[in-house]
């Protein structure tokens, strides 16, 4: 490669993740304009909710446990030293709900549930299920990728909700139980501080957001990978690199939003 | 409608799909080349050629999967269009395809399987679709089979359920993509005389990729032979046995070298091997 191919080869791929980005809007609008449609068989999301949701409920609840005992651990360690020790209920709550909460259930989310989506979507392309559900005018968008959308997006939130609720239960053990913490200053500092709205609401804004992007990369990716192994192979990877990094940089940008503001 | 297009229509008014110059490729490699074929209503009609000649090609043109890069196709006089959803899943609904590996739907059972075109195209109670679904399956041999899971049944059933599938809306063409490949002799016997029972019962125009000569001539009343992207031989399976055409006695008789040369091009070997002139 010459000095001057350089300059072409990234114009070239610079138009190519273009191209992949228009698709991919036009691929979300169809998807969108498909969920009235799934929604008059509510029992398909039933069935997605339980499977995408339902079954991430274990790694997700002992996550946000693990998550909870280390918070507490080290707040405690560090507030005790400024005698600040009675506002732990309140470091954990806030680090959770704002931040480790909806971010971390995301990240999980796209390595339990995402990885799944992309997998079962491309194998059924791989299998030649989708087309023969095109050739059944059945539309697989319907039938197979909007239901698994609805389903990312309502389970989110409350897996979100799971893992913070868990990780307060979690540093309540560690501060009240074993450290000595007094449980009501533990609990009303908690509720003085956390504002239900401006850090609940938009934590559970987060997670929403962030079901959104991590069912559609999922659902995206594996619709359009290879129909090989290896090309399933590479849907899944692709679906935790481009999932992960999208909820980490999408997160700085609605934390700058929502809690900017004095 | 211009008299040109009228009489194309008229030409082919006992054919249930007419393919009248129809070109396509992928990116720059063409798989067809100005192809014209008819398939007439009621008859059971084997498209053969060798592996990557465009046969499954043909059948994704007239499901109206891909669009072709020039010509149309008509089913019962009407174009097949992808552009237009709405047509072609009307279209649709009055074919039925057999893929070559089933393409059966993995989280469902054999009976849901069966019963997945009725539940999404009628209105039909479930004690209705399930007296359809256990007749579909009985003319397949798989009533008993019902409640299997997919994966539970060999490739020779799951054509069979494929094939119960294919045929529960009561379409219009059945098309059958390399129905006989992979299968064991008595699967493949039992599979070419349920196609040519299907033919005779339903009345409905059977269409069938397939490279197995003898088994698409056993039960065939036409064939077409495509080659390169052409059709190279045409004609009831006495006619085809009777050519004289090189390419087509090349595939009839399984011939390993011929027009379809036995190398692919490539500069000759000394040359590769740095031998010298």
């Amino acid at each position: 490669m010459t000095a001057a191919d350089i300059p072409a080869a990234v114009g070239r791929r610079a138009l190519g993740l273009l191209a992949t980005l228009g698709h991919a809007a036009c691929f979300f609008a169809d998807l969108a304009a498909s969920l009235p449609a799934s929604l008059r068989r509510p029992y398909l999301t039933v069935v997605q909710v339980h499977a995408v949701g339902g079954r991430s409920l274990i790694i997700i609840g002992a996550s946000g446990a693990a998550v909870g005992l280390v918070l507490a651990l080290q707040g405690y360690l560090t507030l005790s030293r400024y005698g600040s020790a009675g506002s732990l209920g309140l470091l954990v709550a806030l680090a959770l709900v704002r931040e480790l909460g909806p971010v971390l259930t995301a990240l999980l989310f796209a390595g339990r549930a995402g990885t799944s989506l992309t997998a079962e979507i491309g194998l059924m392309k791989a299998g030649e299920q989708l087309v023969a559900m095109e050739m059944m005018a059945v539309d697989p968008r319907v039938r197979v990728l909007a239901p698994r959308f609805m389903a990312g997006i309502v389970s989110m939130p409350l897996l979100g909700s799971v893992f913070s609720a868990v990780g307060i239960l979690a540093a309540y053990v560690v501060g009240v139980m074993l450290i000595g913490i007094d449980s009501g200053q533990f609990w009303s500092a908690m509720q003085d501080g956390v504002d239900v709205f401006k850090d609940v609401g938009n934590g559970v804004v987060k997670t929403l957001v962030f079901g959104v992007v991590t069912t559609f990369i999922a659902l995206y990716v594996g619709y359009e990978s290879q129909p090989t192994p290896e090309g399933v192979a590479l849907a899944t990877t692709r679906t935790v690199v481009i999932s992960s990094l999208s909820v980490l940089f999408l997160d700085f940008i609605l934390t700058a939003l929502m809690f900017s503001a004095p | 409608m211009s008299p040109e297009s009228k009489s194309t229509v008229d030409a082919t008014h006992d054919a249930l799909v007419s393919i009248q110059g129809v070109s396509f490729g992928y990116d720059a490699r063409p798989i067809l080349s100005d192809v014209s074929l008819d398939f007439p209503r009621g008859k059971l009609v084997a498209i053969m050629g060798s592996s990557g000649c465009g046969k499954t090609t043909l059948l994704r043109l007239i499901g109206g999967v891909v669009r072709p890069t020039s010509g149309r196709i008509l089913f019962s006089g009407a174009p097949v269009d992808p552009g237009d959803r709405h047509a072609l899943y009307a279209l649709r609904r009055r074919m039925g395809m057999l893929f070559q590996f089933g393409a059966l739907f993995t989280d469902l059972s054999v009976f849901d399987n069966v019963a997945f075109p009725l539940r999404e195209h009628s209105d039909l109670g479930e004690a209705m679709i399930r007296d359809i679904v256990l007749m579909k399956l009985d003319a397949v041999g798989l009533r008993g089979a019902a409640a299997l899971g997919i994966g539970a049944i060999s490739g020779g059933m799951a054509r069979r359920v494929a094939l119960a599938r294919a045929i529960a809306l009561d379409p219009e063409i059945i098309m059958y993509d390399e129905p006989f490949t992979g299968l064991d002799p008595i699967a493949l016997g039992i599979t070419a005389n349920l196609i040519r029972r299907l033919n005779d019962a339903t009345g409905a125009t059977s269409l069938i990729v397939s490279h197995d000569v003898p088994e698409c001539f056993q039960i065939c009343n036409y064939a077409y032979l495509l080659a390169g992207g052409h059709v190279v031989g045409k004609g009831t399976p006495a006619e085809l046995q009777a050519s004289e055409d090189p390419m087509v006695r090349q595939f009839i008789r399984g011939e390993p070298d011929g027009p379809v040369r036995f190398q692919y091009p490539a500069p000759p070997i000394a040359q590769e091997l740095g031998l010298g002139a």
